[in-house]
């Protein structure tokens, strides 16, 4: 029975470059991973690029706990790094993954993450190419933090970014505010809450992709990850020198996450998203990039929030009553990790 | 329950019966009618729903001492650092405490210097996080109103029944009526109506509070946190005012029961007995806190880990007693905003969400 208990743990000695090493990378990353880059085995994967321009971003990912309902830790290694480049206009090729494990984690455990990781990629048509493994001591890391590096070509024709942003702008994000944040918290805290709150974890460069490819009007458009809608809106209103306009009836909450973060006094435009955007676009465009959001891309709870208009930087909501009611960045609210 | 939209609905219903009331008031007083709430998450949801700002030109809104972070006393919060740097201690606690700024440091930053802060939604979590760690000294951090110790209570006569000499709690518990009796006796206080938190009345019942109209002649009415019980609490007690009334009513019937939830206060009563107590922004108030009894000694950490600090004086230039006081908005302090803001907070009003200078940093600076 030790013995077996013993198999089925990560040692030191998978960190330590010889035989287990080899054996982790065999069993687990090579099988899962398998594609020829990887599979070459040298110190560098060496590829080819097309003319243009190159866009590469990397984020780590520490999330607790490391299974949640909608995902886990490596789902979410794969989508964050993926929609940081998706966002910014580029389609991701490759990825590059980094894993620093704990000794004494459950090798099931890791097995689990690593076909989750290798699924998440087929979905977003991309590949992992080159890796790393660290294992460290009891108590140096929580069970397994793992960084993402992406690389990818910038979409031909797309031109994005602050400057572009100009009053009577629309702004739309593509479904459910809070999902994710709020099924971290409820996994984290047991607050006996029976509850069915799906994290929304999701590649978004294929949606994207298509958006951009027929919606010129399209100008900027910003992953809602840490600090939620809230503090991203106010991040973009800071940086394009705008301010927000936004409708309290027109933003997207499932009832479950509306119920139980009034309960805890938590607000869902401050948790974290892992699978929205928030996208403004030229208002002309706007009706019908909502619609082909809805009837093409089946992102059914996509909307409409707003409005920029002229401004210094604020972000203001009107609220369903009619009052107005300012936004602001979040600031430190003890949230466990989410990402 | 209603669905948004009907909700919504409602609420605006509410506010177009409430604003002629207003006015009426207005005339009546000549000036805008006062209405103080006591409890933080009316103060977050007022401010949230825009009430605050469609309310602005006819009504004066405060908030009271209702967030139980912000009336914590200076010394009381170095006491719970100076805990957080005893060996072995590991301290539970809700959020909010985390960043509330003692004397010299917070729990932030001890936490960030080695000390052990957990942070747990329910005391029954920290129960099961001592039975799992033998060898830590869980304490966990008793700061709240009658709506919080029933758990606390439950979780020492837990901790007692499964055996664990590990887990233990700091009382700094306060109790509603005796600082509303403080407010009410202010001679300087002008307010005209108070709404009454619709979670404490749950536990203690809407007769618990019938001294602030019978003693103080002053309209109540007990509140629920949605928008729309709101609107119709402040019309509740809009009537009271423009016809010279003054009853406790109570507007949450949906949960507030006359004599309360008789299971909490047991539980309350069998762990815990009143004992004066220190407020921010009032000082000593009689019969105003919760300590444990000596009978569970051993689930009381200041029993257990005695820590002595200074007379402590709260931040230079802080006004959370005026502001806590209904007296003065948070903006009328010299700090908010400049010195003072939630990434770096002076006085612990600017910490909790639920604390009226953040609640207005948040939500109402440069009205619109
Ligand atoms: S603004 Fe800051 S310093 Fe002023 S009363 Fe509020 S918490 Fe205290």
């Amino acid at each position: 029975m030790a013995n077996r208990d013993k198999d089925d743990l990560i040692l030191l000695a998978h960190g330590d470059g010889g035989l287990l090493t080899h054996q982790l990378l065999q069993v687990y990353f090579l099988r899962y991973f398998n594609n020829e880059l990887l599979a070459q085995m040298t110190d560098a994967a060496v590829f080819q690029v097309e003319a243009g321009q190159m866009a590469i971003s990397t984020d780590s990912f520490v999330v607790n706990p490391i299974f949640f309902p909608g995902g886990d830790i490596g789902k979410l290694a794969v989508c964050g790094t993926v929609n940081d480049l998706a966002v910014s206009g580029a389609q991701p090729l490759y990825l590059t993954a980094s894993f620093i494990i704990e000794e004494g984690f459950s090798l099931g455990s890791m097995e689990k993450i690593v076909a989750s990781i290798a699924q998440t990629c087929r979905e977003a048509d991309v590949r992992i190419i080159a890796g790393d493994t660290k294992v460290v001591g009891r108590g140096q890391t929580d069970k397994v933090f793992i960084t993402t590096t992406g690389v990818g070509y910038l979409l031909p024709g797309v031109n994005l970014g602050y400057q572009r942003l100009e009053p009577g702008d629309k702004v739309l994000v593509n479904g459910c505010l809070g999902n994710h944040g709020l099924s971290i918290l409820l996994q984290r805290e047991s607050l006996g809450l029976e509850s069915q709150v799906v994290s929304d974890c999701a590649p978004l460069n294929g949606m994207i992709k298509k958006i951009l490819s027929r919606f010129p009007g399209v100008k900027f458009m910003r992953d809602l990850t840490r600090g939620g809608l809230a503090t991203n809106a106010k991040e973009i209103a800071l940086s394009a020198r705008v301010d927000f306009w936004l409708n309290e009836t027109a933003l997207p909450v499932e009832e479950g996450v509306r119920g139980i973060t009034n309960l805890l006094g938590l607000d869902p435009l401050y948790l974290a998203n892992e699978g929205k955007f928030l996208m403004v676009v030229a208002a002309a465009e706007a009706d019908a990039l909502l619609k082909y959001l809805q009837e093409e891309l089946s992102a059914a709870e996509s909307a409409i929030i707003g409005e920029l208009r002229s401004g210094e930087g604020n972000v203001f909501m009107k609220t369903a009553l009619g009052g107005t009611r300012r936004l602001d960045m979040m600031a430190g609210t003890p949230l466990p990790r989410i990402c | 329950m209603l669905s948004k939209a009907q909700e919504t609905d409602a609420a605006r219903q509410a506010l177009a019966r409430l604003l002629p009331l207003a006015e009426e008031a207005a005339r009546r007083l000549g000036r805008r009618a006062v209405l103080m709430e006591v409890c933080g998450t009316h103060t977050m949801a007022i401010a949230r729903s825009g009430i605050k700002s469609l309310l602005a030109g006819s009504l004066d809104l405060r908030s009271g001492p209702g967030c139980p972070v912000c009336v914590t006393e200076q010394r009381d919060i170095d006491k719970i650092i100076a805990m957080a740097g005893q060996p072995g201690v590991v301290i539970a606690t809700f959020g909010d405490m985390l960043r509330v700024p003692g004397t010299k440091t917070s729990l932030e930053v001890e936490r960030a210097r080695g000390a052990r802060v957990e942070i747990f939604y329910s005391p029954m979590e920290a129960v099961e996080f001592a039975a799992r760690h033998p060898q830590k000294e869980v304490v966990f951090l008793g700061v709240g109103f009658e709506t919080t110790t029933p758990a606390l209570a439950l979780s020492i006569a837990a901790a007692k029944s499964r055996g664990l000499t590990n887990y233990s709690v700091f009382s700094v518990h306060k109790l509603v009526p005796p600082v509303m009796r403080a407010l009410l006796s202010d001679p300087d206080l002008n307010i005209d109506g108070l709404l009454l938190p619709g979670h404490v009345c749950t536990i203690t019942g809407r007769k618990a509070f019938d001294f602030v109209s019978a003693e103080y002649r002053a309209p109540a009415v007990v509140a629920g946190f949605e928008p729309v019980d709101i609107l119709e609490a402040i019309y509740a007690l809009l009537k009271q005012i423009t016809a010279g009334q003054a009853r406790t009513l109570n507007g949450y019937a949906r949960l507030v029961r006359e004599e309360g939830n008789r299971k909490a206060k047991e539980i309350m009563a069998e762990i815990f007995e009143p004992t004066g107590a220190a407020w921010r922004g009032f000082g000593e108030i009689a019969q105003s806190g919760l300590t444990i009894r000596k009978s569970y000694a051993d689930y009381d950490a200041a029993v257990r880990f005695p820590v002595e600090v200074p007379e402590a004086l709260p931040p230079k230039g802080c006004a959370c007693g005026e502001v806590l006081k209904g007296k003065i908005t948070a903006d009328k302090c010299k700090l908010f905003g400049r010195v003072c803001t939630p990434s770096s907070p002076v006085g612990p009003c600017m910490v909790s969400l639920e604390g009226a200078c953040a609640a207005y940093y948040q939500y109402e600076r440069h009205e619109v």
